[in-house]
């Protein structure tokens, strides 16, 4: 298509462009109070995970096992910090499925909210979520009294945790934009239970008969638990697992950038 | 094939670009052709209709203009500019026809989250009362029912201040009384200098609101003018003979025809001096069982976007 030369009328010369492609904080402020109207994410983001930690964080003298820097309470408080945060970056990400089945993706064509703004404030606003569910487990271990590490490391795994739910929020958009909404939301709950136990986030993954162990450690959640439980263990980083991590980043940023495209050309 | 055409106009009187300028624009999905060479020129100020059945083109034309799609041939501009510049500008926005709101959002939060992606935008409040939901801001958008959703797009639209206003069957599921104060509302903003442009399907709405009408039939502009030029076009009568082994030729030279049409034996002529058609027939040719009958404007539309052209020739 070619487009007809630009010629600006004295009339129109004082409209501007919105700046950012119109990001802005009132509109990330009603993303977030959107979620957390969802009454069901937050207790299965928030909540369950929380409930998960007291559930199986601190029984059987956990708190007198050590666990590198810690204690062993600690070490299963990261990781259900970590399933709670990729829930909520997951959720975050796949609510663009119901805005395209509500019209609305559509609707914001028609302003000048560009796509990739668009996407900052969805990663945005999953990211808000994930840190709340980070928070919360974070909470209730402190509160529960049996966690015991440094405050260095309270802060170095939780901020881990936070930063590596990011990878999540990608797998949400590409869910959010390959799925229809009617099953989204229910899909994630199971594929991401699958994937925490795959990945080691209930049970060790060296507690796994050895062919199921060589198969789990491809999984998406297992290079980034591993990573996240590295300052408590301080055994080091594998290298396997950085490229578990970067490898399943491209395969999700990358789905979810292609499904956008196909999404957007649609109409 | 144009009908009535007020001619391609580059440029209004005052030297500012067309609001809408397209030319040439088709647009095929696949096999199907749904906008074919469509030009159709905009001036600021105007109140257009584009009228037609349901499939004519008429939402493809509209995501076009809208920058939604991409016409597969021919050149599309809005206020001299690529559509997509015009709307992050704020110069064009838009009403479409169902969805496009978040259940879970109040309407203020709505119309608050639209606002804010502007760079130049009105006043929330005043958005919010010059369409006539303030009273229902803090209720949940799924708990509106259909005519005061639509008067929540219409604030959406509103906010920006838009140059060019485009409605897609903007009243359709609308009751009498939510048909008629909607179009009250937008002909009182039109009259602030606003181009409108409505898709519709509802004749007697193209002709009550549109400054001018375009017909659309399977993807191309059957007529392009005023609603008096449209009904002038039907005031015409069709004169209807058996006249067997009738020829085109032969039926050239009636004088006052707009078009002659042959189905087998009966000839069918559109005139607005039947007499002299009907004289000529009977006394010029063995034309017999002659019928004489008035066309409305509803024929002529149905005339003009039925699937088989009941008008052929110019008109």
């Amino acid at each position: 298509m070619s487009i007809a030369p630009s010629t600006t009328a004295p009339d129109l010369s004082d409209r501007r462009s919105s700046p950012l492609g119109g990001f802005n904080l009132t509109a990330l402020k009603l993303e977030i109070r959107r979620l957390t109207r969802n009454r069901r994410t937050i207790i299965i983001s928030i909540v369950l995970p929380v409930f998960f930690f007291l559930l199986f964080g601190l029984n059987r003298n956990y708190d007198k096992l050590p666990a590198g820097h810690g204690n062993i309470s600690a070490f299963v408080m990261i990781s259900l910090a970590l399933y709670g945060a990729v829930l909520a970056t997951t959720f975050g990400g796949a609510m663009v499925s119901i805005e395209r089945a509500q019209g609305w993706s559509r609707q914001l064509r028609l302003t000048p909210l560009s796509p990739v703004a668009y996407i900052v404030m969805k990663i945005m606003t999953a990211l808000v979520l994930g840190a709340c569910s980070v928070g919360a487990v974070y909470i209730a271990g402190d509160v529960s009294g049996k966690p015991s590490m440094s405050v260095g490391l309270w802060i170095a795994t939780g901020f881990s945790v936070w930063i590596g739910s990011l990878l999540f929020a990608a797998f949400g958009l590409f869910l959010g934009y390959l799925l229809p909404a009617e099953n989204v939301m229910q899909l994630i709950g199971l594929i991401l239970g699958l994937l925490s136990f795959a990945g080691g986030l209930f049970i060790p993954v060296s507690q796994f008969a050895v062919g199921v162990q060589d198969v789990a450690k491809w999984t998406p959640l297992y290079g980034l638990n591993q990573l996240v439980h590295t300052p408590l263990l301080g055994n080091g980083v594998d290298w396997t697992w950085v490229v578990n991590v970067i490898a399943w980043l491209i395969i999700f940023g990358g789905g979810a950038a292609w499904r956008m495209r196909q999404d957007t050309a649609r109409v | 094939m144009t009908a009535i055409n007020t001619g391609p106009r580059a440029w209004s009187a005052s030297g500012s670009p067309l609001a809408v300028n397209l030319t040439g624009v088709s647009k095929d999905f696949g096999h199907v052709h749904a906008v074919r060479n469509v030009d159709l020129k905009l001036r600021s100020g105007e109140i257009v209709a584009i009228l037609g059945p349901n499939g004519a083109g008429k939402t493809s034309t509209i995501d076009i203009i809208l920058g939604l799609s991409q016409p597969t041939a021919g050149t599309v501009s809005v206020f001299g500019m690529h559509p997509r510049q015009a709307i992050t500008r704020g110069l064009v926005s838009a009403v479409m026809q169902t969805g496009g709101l978040l259940r879970d959002l109040t309407v203020r939060e709505t119309v608050e989250y639209t606002a804010s992606l502007y760079a130049q935008r009105q006043p929330v409040g005043e958005v919010l009362s010059s369409a006539g939901i303030t009273e229902i801001a803090d209720r949940r958008v799924g708990k509106c029912s259909g005519g005061e959703q639509q008067r929540l797009r219409f604030a959406l639209a509103l906010l920006c201040n838009p140059e060019l206003l485009v409605l897609d069957e903007p009243t359709s599921g609308m009751d009498v009384e939510g048909r008629r104060s909607f179009w009250s509302a937008i002909r009182k903003d039109a009259e602030q200098g606003r181009t409108v442009l409505f898709a519709t399907h509802y004749l007697e709405e193209a002709d009550a609101y549109a400054d001018r009408i375009v017909l659309l039939r399977h993807g191309s502009v059957v007529a392009d003018g005023t609603a008096a030029e449209i009904k002038a076009m039907a005031a015409g009568r069709t004169v209807r003979a058996t006249l067997p082994g009738a020829s085109e030729a032969m039926l050239s030279g009636i004088p006052g025809a707009d078009s002659v049409e042959i189905r087998g034996d009966t000839v069918l002529v559109q005139s607005k001096d039947s007499d002299a058609v009907a004289r000529y027939l009977l006394t010029q040719t063995a034309a017999k069982d002659l019928e004489v009958t008035a066309r409305g404007i509803e024929d002529a539309f149905l005339a003009l976007t039925a699937d088989t052209p009941a008008i052929t020739g110019a008109i």
